[in-house]
């Protein structure tokens, strides 16, 4: 316990010390975490040794965790459209650079069966280091950043059969045997020993169930612990879901993080969307960090030292013809020039799953141990490189990228995708909800009544299950790219509550929020939101004015005098609001406010209409001209 | 520019329009100019006199850019001219506040001009149709100036459009420069 108390406190300080000082200097989380594992590894410091197998062992479940939250944040129709994308640039970027780099390794004088175990293992490239970059520059939405994507969805399926081929290319294939590896990709799997088309049935049935459950039960669970309304349990139940996901697809042996990413793209529709992922998200971090740290750490810099040009050599290798095969597949693909180039960087270092296949490719006697080693040094710093690469792009090229031919920007079309997020989804919020939608405009609904979830989503609406007032719930929901939030709560000291807390947090949100009455009004008010609607007033003018046709008035004349009295009151509400908290200043202002505005709305008997009001008023005509 | 222009623009649906869309957007921002934009500014209809006022006030010349609508103006700006023009202020005895400025429609038709004359099929010329509003300009000791109309839009190609947008520009420009 107290190692790893200790290991942890290392770890931990390593982090909270590199991160915010690579992030300052502009170079990104991945790079802190690195230097941070080179800082405390056996060459510099020392301070962690051999619990770091460990380490990487638990950390990479933060791939699997990441492409959980991909695949939440990936709908079904975004990955039917990059079907061609990632079957046809992802497998032309395995055989290309198989190819290529095989090639080399035999020129290098490496026998045939080597070489295309080199060659395999290093076209994988890290989706930890490409996709967390990405996301941090906000680049995931670029042609690049898709691209990129599905070629390392397509690698993250390669490495089944991969993992299949690698124990036939042995040197003395009875040497093969089937290696118990605790790694995660081949794991424990009991299906490995059934024939083939069992496996197949297996595979296929577990897909099927992962499917299925994701569809049914999964929410079904969820609602019943919403209900419940107990965080951590809710936070509990979606990590057992991610491990849950991974281990059913280890006994299958499939991979586990493309289990969990279809485990996310599954529930991508359901209500838990955006609650599921903030959940997630900050073990999915930590454990990321944790995995950079431990490549850090694995840098084996005695081994650098002793061999510095072969080693440099390779690294540039590796970079110059994985660089160079996606610069070709970025040409065939029409991709511009720039956002070409960010694909061939982003994708030229070597992959995490490059460690775990060195190593079984070691057991099963494929490759000798000499190249073994130097191949992970290799990986390890091409993986170091790849976020000053993806600077060096920042910098350098993207500035010098000629922008499309400015479409002239159209500035009467206000709807984007998603730009408002209504929170509360009564009456009142799916009100407001169906007139947006029915108007074109999409909105994201959150709310906290399951019950309520559930009814609306049968209805057909699109409503998530979520508490608006949690910062990482509201982010997920897409708050820093929305334009509005609409307050819809029925609650009135939770809805300023929420106000208050979206004022801190998203400053660039404009909020529009009902209000129960005056004094929810004045609060609102006074914590800076501009956009404030009593909701009983405008039904209570409709019924006034009603009232007093059935009494006699003309239609026009009473619509017109309501409409009058609603800006009046309206003006002097905002004026009230001022000085609300002092009551007996409120309290004669508010009296004399009422007089007036009574006083102004007298109707004179004859027309019905507001004294004050002198419109279509021809008394002083008649003055004039009347004779 | 000398003389401020503010231009009342009256269209109930913008969006659908091709070619109010196309002149708006080639004056809204030239110089000592305001777009008044009042279907957007009154939804409800329920126009703010005062401010409305306090507009004309600060303008020298006024224009009323609109689509054609049964032989007259759109409804809002009729019943922007029945709330604004007040007794007592536009017009009457002591109403002097308009008096001097130049009034100018700026209208758009689906007719063509053939269509409005003697001969046409309707009879009776753009001046005249409009001339409820000349009389009212003259009621309030303003210049009336022989209205500007883009006529034909129903069959105006982009190209025609953009060169209707561009002599919009210049009546604007004159019209600043007085
Ligand atoms: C309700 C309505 C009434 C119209 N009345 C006339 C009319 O009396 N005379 C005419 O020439 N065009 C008439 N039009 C055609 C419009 O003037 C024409 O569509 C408009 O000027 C085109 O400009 P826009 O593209 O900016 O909307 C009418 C159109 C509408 C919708």
């Amino acid at each position: 316990m107290q190692g790893f108390l200790l290991s942890a406190t290392v770890y931990l300080a390593a982090a909270v010390v590199a991160v915010p000082i690579a992030k300052r200097f502009g170079l990104g989380s991945v790079l802190g975490y690195l230097i941070a594992g080179v800082v405390i590894g056996p060459s510099v410091l020392g301070f962690v040794g051999a619990e770091r197998q460990d380490v990487m062992h638990a950390a990479e479940f933060g791939v699997v965790m990441m492409l959980f939250v991909i695949g939440l944040e990936l709908e079904p129709a975004l990955l039917w459209r990059l079907r061609g994308a990632l079957l046809g640039l992802g497998g032309l970027q395995v055989l290309g650079t198989t190819v290529a780099a095989g090639g080399i390794a035999m020129a290098l004088g490496l026998p045939w069966s080597q070489a295309l175990a080199v060659g395999l293992i290093l076209a994988l490239s890290s989706t930890a280091i490409v996709l967390q970059t990405l996301q941090e520059k906000g680049w995931m939405k670029t042609d690049a950043g898709q691209k990129s994507f599905a070629v390392l969805l397509f690698q993250d399926l390669a490495v089944i059969p991969i993992l299949a081929v690698l124990p036939l290319l042995a040197v003395t294939p009875d040497l093969a045997l089937a290696p118990a590896a605790a790694d995660h990709a081949s794991g424990a799997s009991w299906a490995e020993h059934l024939p083939g088309w069992q496996r197949a049935l297996v595979t296929l049935g577990a897909v099927a169930l992962l499917v299925g459950v994701g569809r049914s039960l999964v929410p079904a669970l969820f609602r019943v612990i919403a209900r419940a309304r107990l965080r951590e349990t809710f936070t509990a139940a979606a990590l057992l879901l991610v491990i849950g996901i991974a281990v059913l697809m280890q006994l299958v042996g499939l991979s586990p993080a493309l289990g969990t990413f279809l485990g996310g793209v599954v529930l991508a529709t359901s209500e838990f969307r955006h609650e599921l992922e903030s959940d997630i998200e900050p073990f999915k971090g930590l454990l990321l960090g944790l995995f950079f740290i431990a490549v850090g750490a694995s840098i084996d810099f005695l081994l650098i030292g002793a061999q510095f040009l072969v080693v440099a050599g390779l690294v540039a290798g590796l970079l110059a013809v994985k660089a160079l095969v996606l610069w070709l597949l970025a040409r065939g693909a029409r991709m511009s020039h720039d956002q070409g180039l960010l694909f061939a960087l982003a994708l030229a270092q070597g992959g995490e799953f490059c460690f775990v296949l060195l190593s079984f490719a070691e057991q099963n006697a494929v490759l000798p141990s000499a190249v073994g080693k130097l191949l992970v040094a290799a990986v390890a710093l091409s993986m170091a490189a790849t976020p000053l690469l993806l600077l060096f792009w920042e910098r350098v090229i993207a500035p010098r990228a000629t922008s499309e031919p400015g479409a002239e920007r159209e500035m009467d079309t206000p709807e984007e995708e998603h730009a408002v997020i209504i929170v509360g989804f009564g009456d009142f919020g799916s009100s407001v909800g169906r007139l947006l939608n029915a108007s074109g405009v999409e909105t994201t609904v959150l709310e906290l009544d399951s019950d309520r979830v559930e009814v609306l989503r049968r209805l057909g609406l699109r409503v998530y299950y979520g508490d608006g007032a949690r910062e990482d719930v509201m982010r997920s929901a897409g708050a820093e790219r929305a334009k509005l939030v609409i307050l819809c709560l029925g609650d009135a000291e939770a809805n300023l509550e929420l106000a208050r807390s979206i004022r801190k947090h998203f400053p660039q949100l404009t909020i529009l929020a009902r209000a129960a009455g005056r004094l929810a009004a004045y609060e609102l008010i006074e914590s800076g939101v501009t956009h404030v609607y009593r909701e009983s007033i405008d039904s209570a003018m409709r019924l006034g004015v009603d009232a007093l046709r059935l009494l006699g008035r003309r239609g026009h004349a009473a619509w017109r005098a309501a409409q009058h009295f609603r800006r009046r009151d309206e003006e002097n509400m905002r004026r009230l609001a001022a000085v609300f908290r002092d009551r007996a200043t409120h309290l004669s202002l508010a009296r004399e406010a009422i007089a007036d505005l009574e006083a102004s709305m007298r109707a004179d008997g004859v027309s019905g209409a507001a004294s004050d009001d002198t419109a279509w008023d021809a008394e002083s005509l008649r003055r004039e001209f009347g004779g | 520019m000398p003389r401020p222009v503010l231009i009342l623009f009256a269209h109930p649906s913008y969006e659908k329009s091709r070619v109010h869309r196309r002149l708006a957007r080639a004056v809204r921002d030239l110089p000592g100019v305001t777009l008044h934009d009042l279907y957007e500014a009154y939804p409800d209809h329920d126009i703010d006199v005062k401010r409305e006022q306090a507009l004309l006030v600060a303008h020298e010349v006024v224009v009323f850019q609109h689509p054609f609508y049964w032989y007259s103006v759109p409804p809002l700006l009729k019943q922007w001219m029945d709330l604004v023009l007040e007794h007592g202020w536009a017009y009457g005895s002591h109403g002097h506040a308009l008096r001097g400025k130049a009034l100018q429609v700026a209208m758009t038709a689906g007719g063509r001009d053939m269509a409005y004359g003697p001969e046409g099929f309707n009879r009776h010329t753009f001046r005249e149709f409009l001339l409820p509003v000349e009389a009212t300009a003259r009621l309030c000791g303003m210049t009336f100036n022989a209205p500007w109309v883009v006529s034909g839009t129903h069959a105006m190609t982009d190209a025609a459009i953009a060169e209707a947008a561009d002599g919009y520009v210049a009546l604007i420009r004159r019209l600043g420069e007085g």
